[in-house]
């Protein structure tokens, strides 16, 4: 199942490692992030525009993002219990999150970071 | 021409993929439709994710069709440990690229919308899953989880439209899960995304004791059973029980087999039973139903056959003790193997666990005679029809293998319709009535034969006793008015009828010796006058000798007076 795409595999496994060594070296208040995108659809661009945009206004350096492509790498659809697209999946600071959709509701994005408690929405 | 027309018409119908459930392909007429997706809704625990894993794992065991089980609520593991227990090596197949199971978690807490989405995650793994085996069949179990995970329930609707619609283009046969719902057959509607082919489990309870049903509520481009079918979880998967179109090819036997009573085997054609038939013993209480089985088994093992035999109202001592009491030791028969008791209580477990057991218990035993006493007892465990339909089912799986079959069954009253024991008469080949009659202040035992299938038999009602050398089936005599007479009005029949045979002895004794006496004397009145004719007869003689004597002495005194007087002669 993993033998397809081997160079593509191995081409992305340098970042994933990069990322993984971020992950290890992640500080207490930084943020690993993930955003799985299917393909560079209307829905994807927007996802990507609008989570690099909250990330510099709200994490500016204290964070790292990898965007994947699941139409090129099936397998980490699966490895990463993807579903919808596209999903951010915030790997640190804990909990797991998954953010799906196109990132347009900031407010959410913000709720679902942990970067916003929901009492502060009233 | 037409010929031509109706098979080009065959090729263009419906393909179907066999599913390997016993049964169900009888149903469907060949299985479930290739290429389209089956909706299968039940309520939980009905048995979907098991029908749909069967369906894969058939397929890649028999048919050669990879399948891919994407599980929403289960982990691969588990899935894996709870189908170890029906035999089915989901490590093995997945070892051997015949089987993929794709785990999908879904965790609505950890899941936050922030705007348009779609599933193309799901696409996209599950087509990685198809392509990489080349699968032919998937299962999804269940589809309804992403309604519990995804807020937005029109981006959801759209995306399954388009998901079965893609599964349709993949060409795969897909049976898809989902919860029954309250008003309609799932409880987010996924019947209206899958047009093709519907089934519905059924869990029901009734009388306390569950019962599975299937029923296949629509099968586009297809025929199909349309009754609902019960159906059991056995220990190598579904069976669905199909009572219309179970089989009756099974090679009948000519051979005949004694039922162990003498009297019995005369009323039965004077051969006793065919081998591998069915015996229904009916009766009601104390008519000595377990005595005629263990009559039959005793036999049976003196044969050298085989006895297995369920007992659901006694445990294996109190039947030997019982028999024993009777003169029917089966005790050695135990011992030595040839025999073998299995007491379950009816209500211990329902009625689909008492089959398997009973089938499991026979493919160990490999029995020549199979005793269920009493049949009747098993309608505990599940509701009539229920039980009518299991019989049928088991009676067959014994007919297949030219078992004979005695069962004993209990009815409340004598009267016509309740001897019909469960409506399992029909399943019977003999059926041998027992029952009490009441008369003259006692109750006394009778049997008679209702039918037995294929030969001649008795149509007498005949006593019968249960003595220490057994069961005595008793001559017949009818009483003045017709009747059967029974008990102490039998005994002082008989001794009546000795009476009367002796009396009538005497008598006949009496005129014989009369009608001699009167020969005698007959034959002494004929000596007498045999003499008397004689003396006549003499005396006669006597008489003509004189007379001529006399006319001679007339003639010569004439001619001496001529002569003395020197008369001439008149000549």
């Amino acid at each position: 199942m993993t033998g397809n795409g081997e160079t593509g595999v191995s081409e992305i496994k340098d970042s994933t490692e990069d990322f993984e060594e971020a992950l290890a070296r992640a500080q207490d208040d930084e943020y690993v992030l993930r955003l799985y995108v299917a393909g560079m659809s209307p829905k994807s661009m927007q996802a990507i525009a609008n989570i690099k945009r909250i990330c510099e206004e709200h994490l500016p350096g204290k964070y790292h993002l990898e965007i994947i492509d699941i139409y090129q790498y099936p397998i980490f659809a699966k490895d990463g219990q993807i579903v919808a697209a596209p999903t951010l999946v915030k790997e640190l600071p804990p909990p797991l999150r998954k953010l799906i959709g196109s990132m347009e509701n900031t407010e959410r994005v913000l709720l679902g970071m942990d970067l916003k408690s929901r009492s502060d929405k009233k | 021409m037409i010929e031509e027309k109706s098979t080009a018409l065959k090729e263009k119908s419906l393909k179907k993929a066999p599913t390997g459930i016993a049964g169900l392909d009888e149903i469907t007429y060949g299985g479930l439709p290739e290429g389209r997706p089956i909706l299968v809704c039940g309520s939980a625990g009905s048995g979907k994710t098991l029908l749909a894993m069967e369906f894969l794992v058939k397929g890649a065991r028999n048919y050669g069709e990879p399948g891919v089980f994407v599980a929403f609520e289960e982990t691969s593991e588990e899935l894996t440990e709870n189908f170890a227990s029906l035999g089915f090596d989901l490590e093995d197949l997945e070892a051997g690229n015949r089987l993929i199971i794709d785990h999908i978690h879904i965790d609505k807490s950890e899941i936050e919308e922030t705007g348009e989405y779609d599933l193309e995650g799901l696409f996209i793994r599950l087509g990685l899953a198809i392509d990489s085996i080349g699968a032919r069949r998937v299962a999804l179990d269940t589809l309804e989880v992403l309604f519990s995970g995804f807020q937005n329930e029109t981006i959801l609707r759209s995306e399954l439209r388009r998901l079965f619609r893609w599964l349709k283009e993949k060409g795969v046969t897909a049976v898809v899960t989902g919860e029954r719902g309250e008003a309609s057959l799932t409880r987010y509607g996924l019947e209206e995304y899958v047009a093709d082919c519907v089934i519905l489990l059924d869990n029901r309870m009734e009388e306390q004791i569950a019962t599975r049903r299937l029923r296949i509520v629509k099968y586009r481009g297809s025929k199909h059973g349309t009754n609902e079918y019960p159906f059991l979880i056995e220990e190598d998967g579904i069976s669905v029980l199909p009572i219309t179109s179970l089989s009756l090819e099974h090679e009948a036997s000519a051979e005949r087999i004694s039922t162990g009573i003498k009297r019995l085997d005369t009323m039965l054609g004077d051969q006793g039973c065919y081998r591998g038939s069915t015996i229904l013993i009916s009766g009601t209480a104390g008519t000595g139903k377990t005595s005629f089985a263990a009559r039959f088994c005793k036999a049976a093992c003196k044969r050298g056959e085989r006895c297995l035999y369920f007992a659901f109202e006694e445990s294996p001592s109190q039947i030997i003790r019982n028999m024993r009491s009777i003169g029917i030791d089966l005790q050695p028969y135990i011992d030595s193997g040839m025999m073998q008791i299995d007491a379950t209580r009816p209500v211990t477990y329902g009625m689909e666990m008492h089959l398997i057991d009973i089938r499991r218990s026979m493919e160990t035993f490999g029995p020549d005679v199979v005793v269920v006493d009493p049949i009747s007892n098993l309608s505990n465990a599940g509701t009539d029809n229920e039980v009518k339909q299991m019989l049928t089912r088991l009676i067959d799986h014994m007919k297949l293998r030219n078992v004979t079959v005695i069962c004993t069954s209990l009815v409340d009253h004598d009267s016509a319709e309740c001897v019909n024991a469960q409506g399992i008469s029909s399943l019977m080949d003999t059926w041998i009535k027992l029952r009490f009659f009441e008369s003259d202040s006692e109750l006394n035992r009778g049997i008679s034969v209702i039918k037995s299938r294929g030969m001649e038999h008795s149509n007498q009602i005949r006593e019968y006793l249960l003595t220490d050398n057994g069961i005595e089936i008793q001559d017949v005599y009818l009483g003045p008015a017709g009747g059967l007479l029974m008990g102490s009005a039998r005994a002082a029949m008989e001794a009546k009828e000795l009476a009367e045979a002796a009396a009538q002895n005497k008598a006949v004794a009496q005129r014989k010796r009369e009608l001699e006496n009167k020969l005698k004397s007959l034959d002494a009145k004929i000596t007498a006058l045999d003499s008397e004719y004689d003396k006549e007869k003499e005396e006669l003689k006597r008489l003509i000798s004189e007379d001529k004597l006399r006319c001679e002495g007339l003639e010569d005194n004439k001619k001496e007076i001529a002569s003395i007087r020197k008369a001439d002669t008149s000549e």
